[in-house]
């Protein structure tokens, strides 16, 4: 047998175990779930390392002499003081340098990609300039949006005609979380068909059953 | 040094990661990338103490032969495994591409499709109409579900499904997506000048 039939009924045999956790907690569920942590945290840390570590540092500065990178492996080390109860402050630097670096970066590109690309996606074309049919769901949208800043703004009071507003805004609010709570199912759902067609469908092809 | 070194070097790093955006400077534009590239590094090598936690966790419970123990040798097992086959053989061929083929994108997957199930008995205990607004968020559930169906697309529910999705749908998560791009942009500024500084930990 090939080493992918192997790897194949291996599949069948741990996607089984996981399955059982459904009649109730029992050693196969288990084991299957204390595998798939060992051995993800193990393909994460390898895929990281070598995809971080040893491509954005090892090589560049060892390989090709370039110190503008030694920085950053300095502030990596700097990370694992984490370990020592007394030493833990030093890692505080690697810490603020992440946050810090995520924090400047983000600020620009959610401005521009979340903020103003969201606003100018609300904007409702000019009359004329689409059907009106688009026109009038463009205002649904913009209604929609505005009454849920609205009813997400808790410095002033929600009475009157805010209160109202913001009611508006739930009611929109609960058709999106329940369409997409429904989407999500659907999305679990054609897992679990993917994952009985594997059981059923795929493996017995694969090993000519 | 313990609180305000940190809290220095944030704001520094920050403000050229914010004034980068703004200055076609070729200098200002090479360290970028460098600051970018160091955090790769770092995020590398954090990934290496979160593993070397969850060893510590696992070799602790093997030791003291805790509760259990026997799923923390699978756990230490599987972690090794991949290491070691990973450096034998190299990520790209052998038994560690193999492995995340047959055992954890299959088991990833079936955690996943298991929570269908899951998913299903909540929305049963949840799924009350006992107001207005819990019946609406009831009724465009279902019908998303329904319109992704044979059965609904029978009795053409899918134009519904696709109608809520594209405008009720939309317009919700526009309004959630301004809101917490604010509160993101808020909070990475409070970061930079040294405001919130609660992710140094204790006594920063």
């Amino acid at each position: 047998m090939s080493w992918d039939g192997i790897g194949m009924i291996l599949a069948a045999i741990l996607t089984i175990a996981i399955f059982s956790l459904l009649y109730r907690d029992n050693p196969f569920y288990r084991f299957a779930e204390h595998l798939l942590v060992g051995v993800s945290a193990g393909y994460y840390v390898v895929h990281y390392f070598y995809s971080s570590v040893i491509r954005k540092f090892a090589v560049p500065v060892f390989g090709q002499g370039d110190l503008w990178l030694l920085p950053g492996g300095v502030l990596g080390l700097l990370m694992l003081f984490r370990l020592g109860r007394k030493v833990q402050w030093v890692s505080r630097y690697a810490i603020a340098f992440y946050v810090a670096a995520w924090s400047g970066y983000l600020i620009p590109s959610v401005i521009k990609e979340r903020i103003q690309a969201q606003i100018v996606g609300t904007l409702p074309p000019s009359p004329g300039s689409a059907p009106w049919i688009a026109i009038l769901g463009s205002l649904l949208i913009l209604v929609g949006v505005v009454s849920i800043l609205i009813y997400f703004y808790f410095s002033v009071e929600h009475k009157g005609a805010v209160g109202k507003i913001s009611q508006v805004g739930i009611t929109f609010l609960m058709v999106g979380f329940g369409a997409s709570f429904g989407y999500t199912v659907m999305g679990r759902v054609s897992l679990l068909i993917g994952r009985f067609q594997f059981l059923f469908q795929d493996l017995p092809q694969a090993l000519g059953w | 040094m313990k609180k305000t070194g940190p809290v220095i070097l944030g704001f520094l790093v920050g403000t050229l990661m914010l004034i980068q955006f703004f200055t076609p400077n070729e200098w200002i534009e090479a360290r970028y990338n460098n600051v970018l590239d160091w955090k790769q590094v770092v995020f590398g090598i954090t990934l290496i103490l979160g593993v070397i936690s969850l060893f510590v966790y696992h070799w602790k419970k093997i030791e003291k032969r805790s509760e259990g123990w026997g799923y923390s040798v699978v756990t230490v097992a599987g972690l090794l495994f991949m290491i070691v086959v990973a450096l034998i053989f190299s990520p790209e061929r052998g038994p560690y591409p193999w492995m995340f083929d047959h055992v954890q994108a299959p088991m990833q997957a079936t955690m996943f499709a298991l929570l269908a199930f899951y998913v299903a008995s909540a929305s049963y205990r949840a799924f009350r109409a006992r107001s207005f607004h819990a019946a609406l968020l009831l009724i465009a559930g279902v019908v998303v579900m329904l319109g992704r169906v044979p059965l609904g697309e029978l009795i053409g529910l899918q134009h519904v499904s696709s109608w809520i999705l594209d405008y009720p749908n939309l317009a919700a998560k526009r309004g959630i997506l301004i809101g917490v791009g604010l509160g993101m942009v808020s909070t990475a500024i409070k970061i930079i000048v040294g405001i919130e500084r609660t992710y140094l930990g204790k006594g920063a």
